[in-house]
């Protein structure tokens, strides 16, 4: 019982730290974008190359991730993305989802379309007791790396100067821009950090993912879960959800391996119908 | 007006039909110097295009070694993707290949359902259809005109259970990926396996997609089985089991894992990694494979190639398929009408890189030697190191239905 929870929490931190960055693009900025796992993706390769290639550190593989993600994010913002802001949803998806194939095609050109090699450093290798608990190394740093994301945005949005703009922003774009806030950089600033965000998620699932070019479609569907049930614009909301996910996905394969598998989205349909915008439905309120 | 229209219509028909026949006699007279037009279905973009890649590998190294000809005639591959499982666009692709290009021979199918609706028309055009991948049993027995290169899902697992028995392993559980041929590895598996006195004591499916194994392994640790075959197909489902199995410390509890060669498959083997090593697999090639022929194989295949890209069953396959052309092209003198070709497959056996193969002559399916391999590293690569073998296996569905 203990180490079921205690992968579904591991597992749903994943799922947090990759989707967190889609809650504030989609969610602060209304933008669909489906792309995110392109990103995340990017992230991933990033920090794979550089540790296979370079032979750097995990550490300053994610740092790298990060960065390699958000920059990627900061040159599509500015060629494509704030053109669509103010465009219909609809040709916002279709913009990110091209996005997401000129991503596959691309990886698959560079990198072919073999799974990227990783090896976890082997500090985060095996196990370590817990409470009486065998848990895994790498699971438990996975939920130390998403409560610090999570503490992280919870300041950065809420206590800073920064992220009261931002917040003055999405509630209201042109008051905002009256009172000197210069809107259009302060979105691409957090569009590069949601993506930066998906980065350093992609790099962290190196060690339980596959990294192949067809990343960004395959798990496309668990990142809109976390951010639809959590609420999009919210961080509390798709860390919550990304928790509850994981642990209703992990439990569900334990306990009834035969119809596990479907029982997240069973729990996604319930969820969406008891609460519709989400669990922490409050836009830009952390 | 019109009818001087209607005239000059009909001379004009009349001349091109002439020119037609003339031609269509010329086509005959020349027909051992028309290239043979081969028809290409395969993979060769999304997560997939890996196959495709190898099979075109495989299949330049046979031109190239044979002068780029086969069965006397040059040789022109028609290549088309059906960018993963897609049948509807497989049966489209074949009809495209026979009315339109007007190719002799089809090949390619790296994917089951692509091949039992490309058997379809095969059949109905009497188009010899030569299977390099796709691995469920029925394939063959679908139409007459079908003949597998490759191997079936069922050929390799059935001596993998033999092979556990064998040492000793009474107790089992298996774990498949959720869909046809994951299907077919549990049912060969099980059958084999109780057949010989064995018991499978649990068996769990699970979805194609499924980014965390943990629930699955720690369900196996808690039920303590003596030992777990698993079969997944080769891509990124092994190494993401394989690590939750190192991370679990499944191997300091005493449970043996054993699977097919999908799981060590050599595309993928490098990226999978040290979580591989010491995995019992059983498959029909392995790159490592030690005999001379392999060894010109591999080293001509990393001269064409370089080192990055090994040769994988696919690329093996591909080449056996020429090779297979090229032999029965001989024994009908270039014929390649469906029946006469057919005939000729029948029976045929040579010498593969993977070892001696055959083409049943009642079946049209392959029979070969099945390897066990351990994951070992060798001079710094990971490698699949044969250790054991069954020879001359079938197709364990056909076997049964044959009795």
């Amino acid at each position: 019982m203990g180490i079921v929870i205690f992968d579904g929490v591991a597992y749903g931190m994943l799922l947090f730290l990759i989707g967190v960055g889609l809650s504030i693009t989609m969610g602060l900025m209304n933008f669909v974008n489906l792309a995110h796992g392109s990103f995340a993706m990017v992230g991933g390769y990033a920090a794979a190359v550089l540790m296979n290639q370079w032979g750097l550190g995990f550490g300053l593989s994610l740092a790298a991730a990060f960065i390699a993600a958000a920059l990627a994010g900061a040159v599509l913002e500015f060629v494509f993305y704030r053109r669509l802001y103010r465009a219909h949803p609809l040709d916002q998806v279709l913009l990110s989802i091209g996005v997401v194939f000129v991503s596959i095609a691309a990886f698959t050109y560079f990198f072919g379309p073999t799974m990227q090699p990783f090896t976890l450093p082997k500090a985060l290798e095996g196990q370590v007791s817990l409470l009486g608990l065998e848990v895994g190394r790498y699971r438990l740093f996975l939920i130390g790396c998403g409560v610090a994301v999570l503490v992280a945005l919870l300041l950065g949005l809420g206590k800073t100067r920064y992220g009261a703009m931002v917040r003055a922003a999405v509630d209201n774009q042109r008051v905002a821009g009256g009172t000197g806030i210069h809107v259009q950089r302060l979105f691409f600033l957090t569009f590069s950090l949601g993506c930066g965000l998906a980065g350093l998620g992609g790099a962290l699932s190196l060690g339980m993912l596959g990294l192949e070019p067809s990343f960004p479609l395959k798990y496309l569907v668990y990142f809109l879960m976390v951010v639809c049930v959590g609420g999009a614009g919210t961080v509390t909301g798709p860390f919550i959800a990304a928790l509850l996910v994981g642990i209703v996905d992990v439990a569900g394969k334990y306990y009834l391996p035969e119809t596990g598998a479907f029982l997240i989205y069973v729990f996604m349909i319930v969820m969406l119908l008891v609460r519709p915008n989400g669990i922490v439905a409050k836009k830009g309120l952390a | 007006m019109t009818t001087t229209m209607t005239k000059r219509t009909l001379l004009s028909t009349l001349l091109l039909a002439g020119l037609g026949m003339a031609g269509a006699g010329q086509a005959l007279a020349q027909a051992s110097a028309e290239p043979l037009r081969i028809g290409l279905i395969a993979t060769y973009s999304g997560p997939y295009a890996d196959y495709g890649r190898q099979f075109d590998a495989g299949i330049a190294l046979y031109l190239k070694e044979h002068g780029g000809k086969v069965g006397g005639r040059a040789v022109e591959i028609i290549k088309k993707d059906t960018a993963g499982p897609a049948p509807d666009a497989a049966k489209r692709i074949a009809q495209e290949l026979i009315v339109r290009d007007k190719v002799n021979v089809l090949t390619g199918l790296d994917f089951s359902p692509n091949a039992y609706a490309v058997g379809a028309i095969a059949t109905q055009a009497k188009i010899p259809t030569l299977v390099m991948n796709a691995a469920s049993s029925a394939i063959t027995t679908s139409s007459p005109y079908v003949a597998r290169l490759s191997f079936t899902v069922q050929q390799v697992t059935d001596p993998m259970a033999r092979y556990m028995l064998k040492q000793g392993v009474k107790d089992a559980y298996t774990v498949v990926a959720d869909y046809a041929s994951g299907v077919d590895a549990e049912t060969a598996f099980k059958k084999a396996f109780t057949a010989g006195g064995g018991k499978v004591s649990g068996e769990v499916r699970t979805p194609m997609n499924n980014p965390d194994f943990s629930a699955y392994v720690q369900r196996i640790k808690d039920a303590k089985p003596q030992a777990v075959f698993f079969f997944f197909p080769s891509g990124v489902m092994p190494p993401a089991f394989l690590k939750v199995w190192k991370e679990r410390g499944m191997e300091q509890a005493g449970i043996k894992l054993f699977a097919t060669g999908e799981a060590t498959d050599d595309s993928y083997l490098d990226a999978t990694g040290d979580v591989a090593l010491g995995l019992v697999t059983s498959h029909h090639y392995s790159f490592a494979h030690n005999s001379p022929k392999n060894q010109k194989f591999v080293k001509d295949f990393a001269a064409d190639n370089g080192t990055k890209l090994r040769p994988s069953y696919f690329a093996v396959t591909a080449y056996d398929t020429m090779a297979a052309i090229d032999l029965a092209l001989a024994k009908t003198k270039g014929d390649t009408a469906g029946d006469k070709f057919m005939d000729a497959l029948k029976g045929l056996s040579f010498e593969s890189p993977r070892g001696p193969i055959e083409i049943d002559a009642v079946t049209r399916d392959i029979v070969q030697t099945v390897y066990i391999r351990k994951t070992e590293r060798v001079s710094g690569q990971l490698v699949n190191v044969e250790f054991d073998k069954f020879e001359r296996v079938k197709d364990p569905a056909k076997e049964a239905a044959a009795k």
